[in-house]
């Protein structure tokens, strides 16, 4: 019913054309680009050492001000809020891909950690946070005495 | 479908070419934001561990392209033992229109988001034209 020949009058609707598109579209949705989120932001990575371990989480783009990190025992909380850019009167978005809005992860660590000797520092989009071990959370050598 | 597509005169452009890599770094497409203002269109890219040093944008033959290669983060008598983000380059490209003035891009990088400044061309922004009476 359909031959090919009818679609080559210009006037006829031209699904292939529009369907190019979608391709085209969907194609951009699965090169990662547009990715939705469907795990918990934002992404970590945890280094163990002897006595303390590291955490890393990769969070472009916040400011210092709007992050929150806090320790109880062996709990961290991050907290935090990415600010979302208001645009002017006559300004419009052609894309937008990234993310904004508030975001909170809590992680239960190996370990009870000393809050008070927490470091942080944020560089680069990358949050790096220091946990030493509590003093008495730390295994004890227990000598043998032999009689 | 490909006898099709030789019906058709025109294809709208499609992405820009792939190439592949020969580094075993992962690469990653960075997610980037995109508004137009008066006169100028700013792009934001998220990409996490690159600085201004490790950052690296090109305009070649009217396609804009941002790359990085983020550090790969080591430390001290450690080792790893959960990830779920890894390190590697960032790419993305973009074709630019004539509306873009491409001696004017600026670029700049904060907090591992690059942003870029694209000013748009003299003969893009509107112009008013003047009518006369007759």
């Amino acid at each position: 019913m359909f031959e090919p020949t009818i679609w080559r009058f210009g006037r006829t609707a031209q699904p292939w054309r529009e369907m190019q598109r979608l391709q085209n579209e969907v194609n951009r949705l699965f090169s990662g680009a547009s990715q939705a989120v469907g795990q918990d932001y934002p992404p970590i990575n945890i280094w163990m050492g002897q006595d303390d371990l590291i955490v890393t989480a990769e969070i472009p783009g916040v400011k210092v001000e709007n992050i929150d990190i806090s320790v109880i025992g062996d709990r961290l909380t991050l907290n935090g809020y990415r600010e979302i850019i208001s645009l002017k009167e006559g300004e419009s978005y052609h894309r937008q891909e990234r993310n904004y809005g508030p975001f909170s992860r809590t992680l239960q660590l190996p370990f009870n950690v000393n809050a008070t000797k927490v470091d942080a520092k944020y560089d680069k989009g990358i949050l790096t946070i220091t946990l030493p071990r509590a003093e008495e959370d730390k295994p004890k050598k227990i000598a043998i005495k032999s009689e | 479908m490909a006898e099709i597509k030789k019906d058709i005169q025109k294809q709208p452009a499609s992405a820009a070419q792939e190439t592949e890599w020969t580094r075993s770094r992962q690469v990653y497409t960075p997610k980037v934001d995109i508004y137009e203002t008066k006169d100028a269109i700013v792009m934001l890219a998220d990409m996490p561990g690159i600085d201004e040093q490790s950052a690296n944008v090109t305009l070649e033959k009217g396609v804009l392209t941002i790359q990085g290669n983020a550090i790969p983060e080591t430390y001290k008598n450690k080792s790893i033992a959960y990830y779920e983000y890894d390190w590697g380059d960032y790419h993305r490209a973009f074709t630019l229109s004539d509306e873009v003035d491409k001696d004017k891009i600026e670029a700049s990088v904060k907090n591992g988001v690059l942003k870029l400044v694209l000013h748009k061309a003299k003969q893009a922004k509107a112009k008013k034209i003047q009518i006369t009476k007759e």
